[in-house]
């Protein structure tokens, strides 16, 4: 009952803002219409019938593993993924965006689709749809513009695996003012009960929540600090109304000389989470952390090391850590190629004896983009 | 959970603050637009720039400082033209505020009227690198490309503020003024040098060189975008050496590296040429900009004759 009550709130304080919006009487016009610039050579009739398309891009990202691993055991090779993206502004107050990530055989799913308010009142951003949760940081970012070949092990194991937390509900996000350019955003989700590997929901009042709060504040004109903290709950099913509890903590900061901006920069970033799971036998806390750099020493070569460790949400005995070394190179801003020299270490159930087993493997991975220009990642 | 209503309805109706019938809260993507804007605005308006006039205007990190910046704006001026694609889009998005949308009165294509080159006659594919399918966005480079954006600003700063009309007039026609008298100054410096054959490092310069007349013969990139490579570098070796090329204009972002490695080999003069107002802290307006390049030009070709 709560939580029926939790969403008719949410839902209707959505409808008002809403409706606020769409009540204010001047929709941006068309007033002072810019001559469109065309390419020269535009056929004008095929053109005019595609304007109102959306925007496509295709990501494609394959990947090719050597070495032995029996816990997480990838194929050798595989076109892991194809991301079709179709973006468009739907009408004056919103966007959609939709982001369908397409597996090599019979494995077809929308990662992404949402339709975001982009001109609401009150420094609002309100999303509603299908969405990756601004849990953290990396569990807000596609597969395509992490800085490894692979999600970290405080996704894979607090989040629910590979794919992270993804939520279908409603995200609404608001600017609050601090001194100066500080930027400062509170993000309050409420999601449908159910996230695979993560969440279930027996009954259709059990639903998931996420807050997250984030600053971001330039130092210098080339450095600057990014910081964020998450609360996350939703039903894990063991019992009744069992709970699993989520917390985090990210940190991002950059170093980018302007001038050199494109041949030299430094990225170091980690977060850090834990899961309070209400269980049959008691409540299984289980911490999770990675902490990544990157170094970029050329205009289109990139070298990082990633240390990671996290425990296992349902029996936190268990820990998995690892180390990887990663190796990028950009032929052009569309294509990309990356080894990472990785080492897992597990515990638990995967191993025989007491202990853990030790997987070494190499992952190479080659990701290209076709079609619109999105925005970089940032 | 009882309290999460309350927290919503809290968080909903905070941040109503009443805008400030202050100065006219100007955001640029360039530089140059926000001294363009100073000009004609005065003290009716507040000009901040995104984009460090040092650094390259294609790679603009989408920092969310900036959507701070874009949240309060009256007024967004950008290039168009798709220089901004990287950056601008998802920042307008997050922006939360409608007036400086593309369609909205908030919101100036600086590129509309000016001249624009370099508008692809044919299919373009990013086989031919980071190709601009609407033309050349470093279209400001033209001094009478400024003065179309001049007028395109000081008629939306009259749009936007219809009190301030007066003011904006009074102060273009000041800016054209001094423009017209300026165009003839650089002119003149440059009137012995048309025809030069210059290489440049990126195709940054088109509209520079139709107005004073230099003939761009080649780049040190061998594709937009794409960084020197060794046969490329060759080819343009021989070029400069077979057509007696006698400089080089490198934007001050780029790698000196190959550059000076070519103008080594070569005798070529190198010649840091900057594109926007703040490439250094001596040029602070866009009148500076070409001072400085125009003369650097004139001092590097000097003796060097025209080609």
């Amino acid at each position: 009952m709560r939580n029926a009550r939790v969403l008719a709130a949410g839902l209707l304080a959505g409808l008002l803002v809403t409706a606020a919006a769409l009540a204010q009487d001047t929709p941006p016009s068309a007033a002072t219409p810019t001559p469109t610039p065309t390419p020269a050579a535009a056929p004008a009739a095929s053109q005019t019938s595609n304007y109102f398309n959306p925007s496509v891009s295709v990501i494609g990202n394959f990947l090719a593993v050597g070495g032995t691993n029996n816990v997480e055991n990838l194929p050798s090779a595989n076109l892991r993924e194809s991301e079709l993206g179709l973006q468009a502004i739907v009408d004056p107050y919103a966007r959609a965006d939709f982001f369908i990530s397409i597996g090599e055989q019979n494995d077809i799913s929308v990662e992404e689709g949402y339709l975001t308010f982009t001109s609401l009142p009150a420094n609002l951003l309100v999303k509603v749809g299908r969405m990756r949760v601004a849990f953290g940081k990396i569990n807000t970012l596609h597969l395509h513009v992490l800085p490894w070949p692979d999600e970290p092990l405080t996704v894979v194991n607090l989040l629910g695996g590979e794919e992270g937390w993804i939520g279908t509900g409603i995200s609404a996000a608001k600017l609050i003012p601090l001194p100066g350019d500080l930027f400062s955003e509170l993000t309050v989700q409420i999601f449908r009960g159910d996230s695979e590997g993560l969440f279930v929901a027996p009954q259709r009042s059990d639903l998931a929540y996420n807050g997250h709060y984030r600053v971001f504040a330039d130092l210098s004109d080339a450095t600057n600090l990014d910081l964020g903290a998450s609360y996350g709950v939703g039903p894990n099913g063991t019992s009744g109304d069992a709970k699993t509890k989520l917390g985090g903590v990210d940190a991002t900061f950059r170093w980018k000389p302007l001038r050199q901006g494109t041949y030299r920069s430094v990225i170091l970033r980690g977060e850090l989470f834990r899961s309070q799971r209400e269980q049959p036998g008691g409540t299984q806390t289980a911490t999770g952390w990675f902490v990544s750099g990157e170094y970029q020493l050329a205009k289109r070569w990139w070298v990082g090391v990633r240390g990671e460790a996290a425990q296992h949400v349902a029996e936190a005995a268990i820990k998995d850590t690892g180390t990887a070394a990663t190796l990028t190179f950009w032929p052009s801003e569309f294509s990309q190629l990356r080894a990472e020299f990785r080492q897992r270490r597990y515990g638990g159930p995967n191993v025989a004896s007491a202990g853990t087993y030790t997987a070494n493997e190499v992952l190479l991975q080659l990701q290209f983009a076709i079609g619109a220009h999105g925005a970089h990642p940032f | 959970m009882r309290k999460i209503p309350f927290l919503l309805a809290m968080i909903l109706t905070t941040g109503f603050a009443v805008r400030g019938q202050g100065a006219l809260r100007v955001v640029t993507s360039l530089q140059d637009f926000a001294s363009i804007a100073e000009a004609i605005g005065g003290d009716r308006v507040d000009a901040v720039a995104l984009a460090k006039g040092y650094q390259d205007p294609h790679f603009v990190d989408a920092k969310p400082s900036f959507i701070v910046k874009l949240s309060r704006a009256d007024l967004l001026i950008a290039a168009g033209l798709e220089l901004e694609i990287g950056y601008l889009p998802p920042l307008i998005d997050q922006s939360r505020n409608e007036k400086i949308h593309p369609g909205s009165p908030g919101y100036l294509d600086a590129s509309a009227g000016c001249d624009i080159l370099n508008r692809p006659t044919e299919v373009v594919t990013r086989a031919m690198g980071d190709v601009h399918p609407y033309g050349n966005p470093h279209y400001w480079t033209d001094p009478e490309n400024g003065r179309v954006i001049a007028r395109s600003i000081a008629a939306k700063l009259a749009d936007l503020d219809p009190a301030g009309k007066a003011a904006y007039e009074k102060n273009l026609a000041a800016f054209e003024a001094k423009l017209t008298a300026k165009e003839a100054e650089w002119g003149a410096k440059m009137a012995p040098y048309a025809g030069t054959k210059v290489v440049t490092f990126h195709d940054s310069w088109p509209n520079f060189a139709k107005r004073y007349k230099l003939d761009i013969v080649g780049h040190v990139e061998p594709k937009p975008g794409i960084p020197p490579s060794p046969s490329h570098t060759l080819e343009i070796i021989n070029l400069i050496s077979a057509q007696k090329v006698p400089l080089i204009l490198v934007e001050p972002y780029f790698d000196i590296k190959t550059p000076a490695y070519i103008a080594d080999k070569t005798g070529a003069t190198l010649v840091t040429f900057y594109p926007s107002v703040g490439g250094i802290p001596e040029i602070r307006d866009y009148f500076d900009l070409f001072d400085r390049n125009v003369d650097a030009f004139v001092k590097a070709a000097t003796g060097k004759g025209r080609q």
